[in-house]
């Protein structure tokens, strides 16, 4: 069968884009906290203030005249990130893995010219990859260094973490590998691959590719059933943190593992995708319901971790207040 | 809570209004809600004609009663040097014409355009309660002769309607009695048969008056009024067929004239002659109903979009199809959710392609998207700013746009110089968007998302180009408020959309089989 029945997705707790944008996004996120997390350099401020571990700036270009001085920012490193600071869907980000005298090498392998880098920098000063085509400043970080957990199961990239954070719950999350489809990318409408990862410890639940069910990533075909991702306490408890620092009640947090400098956050999302709920094989609602039925949040993040890693552990079945309802549902 | 009761409480209000107002226009002031609603519009000329004997002339001729059910659009009066006036009297309006000397032979014409509208005729009036019959004199032997006809008729019928139709067929019976041959004869004129008929029922103390009128038919000449009688029965008048006894009045009948006054007076003349001819119109409804109500200085009417100069009319049944375009941008996207590139941009399209008709239109679009895409593949590789490039992108359009109107009018294809109404700038930004998301996303998603603002485009098109949806969003735009309800309705959404059935049908058929 090609379409699903609306009411089995109902009793999986399966949430649709207008129930996300209505009852999560427009009721969590004041849209005058937005600019916090969709200006990258604000984030990072942010993250920086409240202790939390970001990759290192290396410069940012904000006018086209300094798009020439591009060349002396970018002389004493050999690999760095170029990313708009307000793009949005990892549109725009350039990764350099290596510089040898005027030649930048993409993970890929793609040679590019200093004249190209310098192009891709004013595309995105003149907003092509920013939400509404504004003005935008190009940023300059310092690689992430491939954990080599996941070395097996990334291709030509570095995979992300996205934990969906309720009111500074952590309550799903998926790891997205890189693949040779995705361009390098962590991206799962361009081919990354979504893998479910249990809230409670770490582990691969189930993975998906372009919405259906793999059990090997398809470039080093290595299964997914032995991979627990490390860290996993600290990485719930940076993601709950981002909810203080943000204050919005519904955000997806990006994290990745550095080889040195272990978890850290990239980027925060106000409009988190729900991709995340099939990489999961289950619905946010019913984990939904669980949050909105707590009266007081804890003000501690590491604890409100520790309460999401005992409800939400996969073997734990969810018992949700009111029978998998969301409070949009009855208002 | 209490937003979501606000918004009901709005919405109803919104739906409540624009139907009302809908229903209010569609019953109380008869527009149609259909554009092939046609009436027929007759047009009656009475000619009056008569010879002058050289003394001063006054031409007195009863006009027809303004009644409900019967709209005229227009009257006049023509005739050569006279003076006309309009006179109204208790008794009904009559024109005069006259003149200080006038000889040989005269005409006076009158015309007059009307319509029937399908309104039921008001109850009769105070002013319009008949007076106290007056017994009619008769000489004894015809005084016999009514009474045992009247005796006669009234042993076989129940009540007045009756008893009067029973006596008109009893009048027009193939084989008269004896007595009937007294009153009444073949030779008799109409005008006796029908004072004869009124004389008996007011003997039998029944209130009858005459009624001349027309019978409306297209194309009629040399054509004269025919007599009915009309009865006061319970408490309205009653008209029937003097020669028929059929009761009620007929279809395409027009009532010219109630009551004993003479039809045409003319004094300082001789040999008058009144003929009528009739000619019959279609036209439609609502361009009757409109200008009806334009002279009635309707406030609804008065104050719309018809009291606009007819070129900002005509801009508004475009404008006023854009919510259609809206309310099809808001399903696709929350229902179906079907992916397009610019929120609106599919309705810039459809707009355009309302111009240029559907196919053409549609090869227009993809040669241009398509030419400037090509175009744009060679700009990106120019290295140029982001603003000069989408300018320079806007340069291509409008030159391809060029080249495809001069081309198809040397090729002779007129259709194809529709192209102009193209956004020009909307074209643009869809090329660098469909351009860009090329390089980043690849070239699925452009055909999905080009595909998408197509179909919607498409879609949009096929409603905003729907004769009866752009008949009644130009002529009822309270319709506009019945959108916005749907409109904010729709906002509330909070369902799965189609493409989310697709999306999560591999995860049903997962949880499905690990479901214990």
């Amino acid at each position: 069968m090609l379409l699903a029945s609306a009411k089995k997705l109902r009793s999986f707790g399966i949430i649709g884009m207008n129930q996300r944008n209505f009852g999560l996004i427009s009721r969590y996120n004041p849209r005058r906290l937005y600019p916090l997390v969709d200006d990258k350099l604000k984030t990072k401020l942010l993250a920086q203030q409240a202790g939390i571990t970001v990759p290192q700036l290396l410069g940012t270009v904000q006018y086209q005249h300094d798009v020439k001085a591009l060349k002396e920012i970018l002389h004493p490193y050999s690999q760095f990130v170029i990313k708009p600071v307000k793009g949005s869907g990892g549109k725009g980000i350039l990764v350099i893995t290596e510089h040898d005298h005027n030649l930048y090498f993409k993970p890929s392998g793609d040679a590019m010219q200093l004249s190209d880098i310098e192009r891709h920098v004013s595309n995105i000063l003149s907003g092509l990859h920013s939400l509404g085509g504004k003005p935008d400043t190009v940023m300059i970080e310092s690689l992430i260094q491939l954990d080599p957990v996941f070395s097996d199961y990334s291709y030509e990239g570095i995979p992300d973490i996205r934990i969906i954070v309720l009111r500074g719950y952590p309550i799903m999350s998926m790891l997205r590998l890189t693949t040779h489809a995705s361009d390098g990318k962590a991206n799962l409408h361009q081919g990354a691959v979504g893998v479910g990862i249990d809230i409670g410890t770490g582990r691969a639940l189930h993975a998906v590719q372009y919405g259906e069910s793999v059990t090997h990533h398809p470039d080093t075909r290595k299964t997914f059933s032995e991979l627990t991702v490390p860290h996993w306490d600290k990485l719930l408890q940076l993601a709950a943190a981002c909810y203080e620092m943000t204050g919005l009640g519904y955000l997806g947090a990006d994290l990745v593992l550095d080889r040195d400098q272990g978890p850290m956050i990239i980027e925060l999302n106000a409009r988190p995708g729900l991709a995340i709920q099939v990489a999961n094989r289950a619905g946010l609602a019913p984990r939904v319901a669980v949050i909105e039925a707590i009266k007081t949040i804890d003000p501690d993040p590491q604890s409100r971790a520790a309460f999401s890693k005992r409800q939400f552990a996969f073997d734990t079945d969810i018992h949700p207040p009111r029978l998998l309802r969301t409070r949009s549902d009855d208002r | 809570m209490y937003a979501k009761l606000r918004l009901y409480i709005v919405v109803i209000l919104l739906l409540g209004l624009g139907i009302g107002l809908t229903l209010y226009k569609h019953f109380a002031l008869g527009f149609p809600l259909s554009p092939d609603d046609k009436k027929s519009v007759w047009t009656i000329e009475a000619r009056i004609d008569f010879a002058a004997r050289g003394d001063p002339v006054i031409v007195s001729f009863a006009l027809p009663p303004q009644t409900p059910g019967v709209v005229f659009m227009e009257e006049d009066f023509a005739s050569s040097d006279y003076g006309f006036s309009e006179l109204t009297s208790p008794s009904g309006r009559r024109a005069q014409w006259s003149k200080r000397v006038a000889s040989g032979l005269q005409t006076a014409y009158y015309r007059l355009s009307m319509y029937e509208t399908g309104q039921i005729a008001h109850p009769a009036t105070a002013a319009d309660l008949p007076p106290e019959p007056e017994k009619p004199e008769f000489d004894e032997v015809l005084r016999t002769a009514a009474t045992t006809l009247l005796d006669q008729v009234r042993s076989k019928s129940a009540n007045t309607e009756i008893f009067t139709r029973e006596l008109i067929t009893t009048l027009n019976s193939k084989a008269p009695s004896q007595n009937l041959s007294l009153l009444i004869n073949e030779q008799s004129s109409e005008d006796y048969k029908t004072h004869l008929i009124i004389n008996l029922l007011a003997l039998e103390g029944i209130s009858a008056r005459i009624v001349r009128g027309l019978y409306l038919e297209d194309g009629r000449r040399r054509q004269s009024l025919t007599n009915f009688v009309e009865v006061y029965i319970g408490n309205e008048w009653l008209l029937f067929n003097q020669n028929s006894g059929k009761s009620g009045k007929p279809k395409k009948f027009l009532v010219w004239q109630r009551g004993d006054q003479s039809l045409l007076d003319v004094v300082g003349g001789k040999n008058s002659q009144i003929s009528f001819s009739i000619i019959r119109n279609v036209h439609s409804t609502r361009d009757l109903v409109v200008r009806d109500s334009m002279n009635k200085q309707a406030g609804i009417i008065d104050f719309s979009i018809y009291s606009l100069p007819i070129e900002q009319q005509n801009a508004f049944k475009m404008i006023l199809l854009l919510p259609i375009g809206a309310l099809i941008v808001v399903i696709m996207r929350l229902l179906i959710g079907i992916r397009t590139s610019g929120t609106f941009m599919p309705i810039l399209i459809a707009l355009a392609l309302i111009q240029t008709t559907l196919l053409t239109g549609l090869i227009i679009f993809l040669t241009v998207v398509g030419t400037g895409l090509l175009i744009r593949s060679y700009l990106s590789r120019l290295n140029l700013l982001f603003v000069a490039r989408i300018s320079a992108v806007i340069i291509v359009v409008i030159a391809i746009i060029a080249s495809i109107s001069i081309l198809s009018n040397k090729l002779g294809l007129d259709q194809a110089m529709t192209v102009t109404f193209f956004p020009m700038i909307i074209l643009s930004w869809t090329i660098e968007r469909m351009s860009v998301l090329w390089e980043e996303d690849g070239p699925r998603e452009v055909f999905i998302q080009g595909g998408g603002s197509l179909l919607t485009a498409v879609i949009a098109y096929l409603f905003m180009t729907n004769r009866t949806i752009e008949y009644l969003t130009f002529n009822f735009p309270e319709l506009m408020l019945v959108n916005l309800a749907l409109i904010l309705i729709l906002g509330q959404y909070t369902g799965y959309r189609l493409s989310e059935l697709y999306r999560f049908h591999a995860l049903e058929r997962r949880n499905a089989a690990g479901k214990r």
